[in-house]
């Protein structure tokens, strides 16, 4: 039981096993019924994605504020190459990928080398690749939304692989986030590199000392991190058919919210990847089911907020006891 | 538009509820439409600023057959939807009728001022106020700005009257440019010789119009957008009836000039409009 309760997760299960029982009594059946539970689902899995991603690197002692804005100009950059340079859908696929691990090895780079807080360092990716989305999508295009990628050669297979109903209502980004939280799970739990990641974000000097390869982890971190949001941002291009410089505005930080109310903690060394998963849950049932209820959507972010502050507390009171006895 | 809804659905006696995406993000818009859904309302009126993006949740709000009617933005792609009807202003016909009236004033020559060169929508404004004035002889030339930089919107339009002064007549997309507009034009030293108009409503606009320093505002009537829906949708649920041909039904352009600046002023400040 004790070794249970010292899971990170166990809060936000709690948390969601509470939040789903409010929400069926409030909003009553719409919220139970399969439609609900869709756009519930549907809503969590893009930042589920993400929230898997940012926790394994907030595991590793650091933070990617980038996430957003790698995911609009990931997007842009597959709008541009389809649309406006007529190429395939999957050669820009694969380059816009390539273009956002690049960004991340970049991140990575300068964290690990300057020994500066990522939180800075991700800080100015952010507004160094929003910026240069918004302007270079002007400047080639006068517009910052483009749509159209459904004409493309390969949308076909890429609609069904991303962004189809493998279930009535259920789309295949739920199947995604599913596949890659136990991935991310496997990873941290029962391989080599899963310890590295855990000593690296809590004792990084005891890590380095013992041979774990601590910059190395970094930088793989930030790369994978980079590569989710690209594959979030592919993911919702084909699945809404464009792209707009704006969009993934704020995920950075709604990924944050999930990954600490699934028990990341902000200083590393300790969380979990399902937890994650469970936080980007609670995200989406509370953002559709406040919706469901009929309350002013104006009110979601108070919500939002009063449900992080109590998570974290409650997370935190719960591992002391855990650990304490 | 909220305050139309809500007059109606207190006149009717049903239940209206209003959602916005906290920011404008098709993807948060798309999830709030199916949450919507979800809850099985009895009639859904949705705004569709992105077709591409939204024609999915809001197909599957058709497909679950709830009745639609669309407003505002998407007088484009509503047809194609499953969408009963779509209420609003045409973006052509609106420019159209600004360049008839200031035509009329004897503008030959105007400006539009367009902040957004590219969006489908303003492109259409400017070509329908080129229609209008040539109707009148007269003729138009567009100026982009960049509406993030009001100085530098007010620097483009000073140059462009002082570059050219057979300019008589300027037409902005939106409120947000009016304010430098109004700046260039009382620091051009012709301010008498220049007709001015603007696309929507602000308190700061109405003001100008009721002072004079803009000769109309067009008004696309959106307390119209929110009222008439509910009213459509609830005798459509009551008697299966919705008007036909296939049309957008229009709210606009109205037009707020000196004449009727005042009355509007006071329904704004009685939280009317």
């Amino acid at each position: 039981m004790r070794r249970v309760l010292a899971r990170p997760e166990v809060g936000a299960l709690a948390s969601l096993i509470l939040v789903w029982f409010c929400f069926a009594l409030a909003a009553g059946a719409p919220f139970r019924s399969m439609s609900g539970t869709a756009a519930v689902l549907n809503a969590a899995a893009p930042l589920g994605l993400l929230a898997v991603a940012v926790a394994l690197l907030m595991i590793g002692g650091e933070f990617d504020l980038s996430v957003g804005s790698i995911m609009g100009a990931a997007g842009m950059m597959l709008m541009l190459l389809t649309t406006q340079a007529g190429w395939p859908l999957w050669p820009a696929v694969l380059v816009t990928l390539v273009f956002c691990a690049t960004v991340g090895a970049l991140n990575g780079w300068l964290v690990v080398r300057t020994r500066l807080p990522s939180f800075i360092i991700t800080l100015g990716t952010l507004f160094i690749l929003r910026g240069a989305t918004i302007g270079i999508s002007r400047a080639l295009t006068g517009r910052t939304q483009l749509g159209g990628l459904s004409q493309r050669p390969g949308f076909d297979l890429a609609y069904r692989l991303l962004a189809s109903e493998p279930l009535p209502g259920l789309r295949s980004a739920i199947l995604w986030w599913l596949l890659f939280a136990l991935l991310a799970t496997w990873l941290l739990l029962r391989t080599r590199t899963g310890n590295w990641i855990f000593a690296t974000g809590g004792a990084p000097e005891a890590a380095r000392n013992a041979g774990v390869p601590v910059a190395r982890v970094k930088l793989g971190l930030f790369v994978a991190t980079a590569l989710m949001a690209g594959f979030v941002a592919i993911l919702q291009a084909v699945r809404f058919d464009g792209a707009d410089a704006l969009r993934g505005e704020f995920q950075e930080f709604r990924a944050i919210v999930a990954a600490v109310i699934g028990g990341t903690l902000l200083t590393g060394g300790y969380g979990s990847a399902l937890g994650a998963a469970c936080g980007a849950l609670l995200f989406g049932m509370v953002q559709q089911g406040i919706v469901m209820t009929g309350v002013d959507g104006d009110w979601f972010q108070v919500f939002l907020g009063v449900m992080l502050v109590l998570a974290v507390i409650s997370n935190d009171v719960l591992r002391r006891r855990a650990t304490a006895a | 538009v909220a305050n139309g809804a809500n007059a109606a659905a207190r006149e009717l006696g049903v239940r209206v509820e209003y959602q916005a995406p906290l920011r404008f993000d098709m993807v948060e818009m798309s999830q709030l439409i199916e949450a919507a859904t979800a809850s099985r309302p009895a009639a859904l009126i949705v705004s569709i600023p992105d077709g591409n993006a939204l024609g999915d949740a809001i197909r599957g709000a058709v497909s679950a057959g709830i009745p639609v009617v669309s407003i505002n933005s998407g007088d484009e792609v509503w047809r194609g939807l499953g969408v009963l009807a779509h209420i609003g202003q045409t973006e052509y016909e609106a420019g159209f009728g600004a360049g008839e009236r200031l035509g009329a004033e004897g503008v030959a020559h105007a400006l539009c001022v367009n902040h957004e060169v590219g969006n489908v929508a303003q492109d259409r404004r400017c070509a329908g106020f080129a229609d209008g004035l040539a109707t009148n002889g007269g003729s138009m030339r567009v100026l982009a700005v960049n509406l993030a930089d009001p100085e530098d919107t007010q620097q483009r339009v000073a140059g462009a009257l002082a570059g050219d002064t057979t300019i008589d007549g300027l037409l902005t997309l939106g409120p947000a440019a009016t304010e430098p507009t109004l700046a260039a034009i009382s620091a051009s030293g012709r301010a008498d010789r220049l007709a001015y108009a603007t696309f929507d409503l602000t308190p700061r606009v109405l003001e100008a119009v009721r002072d004079g320093r803009m000769r109309f505002a067009i008004d696309q009537q959106q307390y119209l957008q929110g009222y008439l829906p509910v009213v459509l949708l609830v005798k459509y649920l009551e008697t299966r009836t919705m008007p036909g041909g296939g049309r957008v039904i229009a709210t606009g352009p109205g037009f707020v000039t000196r004449a009727n600046a005042a009355a509007v002023i006071d329904l704004a400040a009685r939280g009317i409009r």
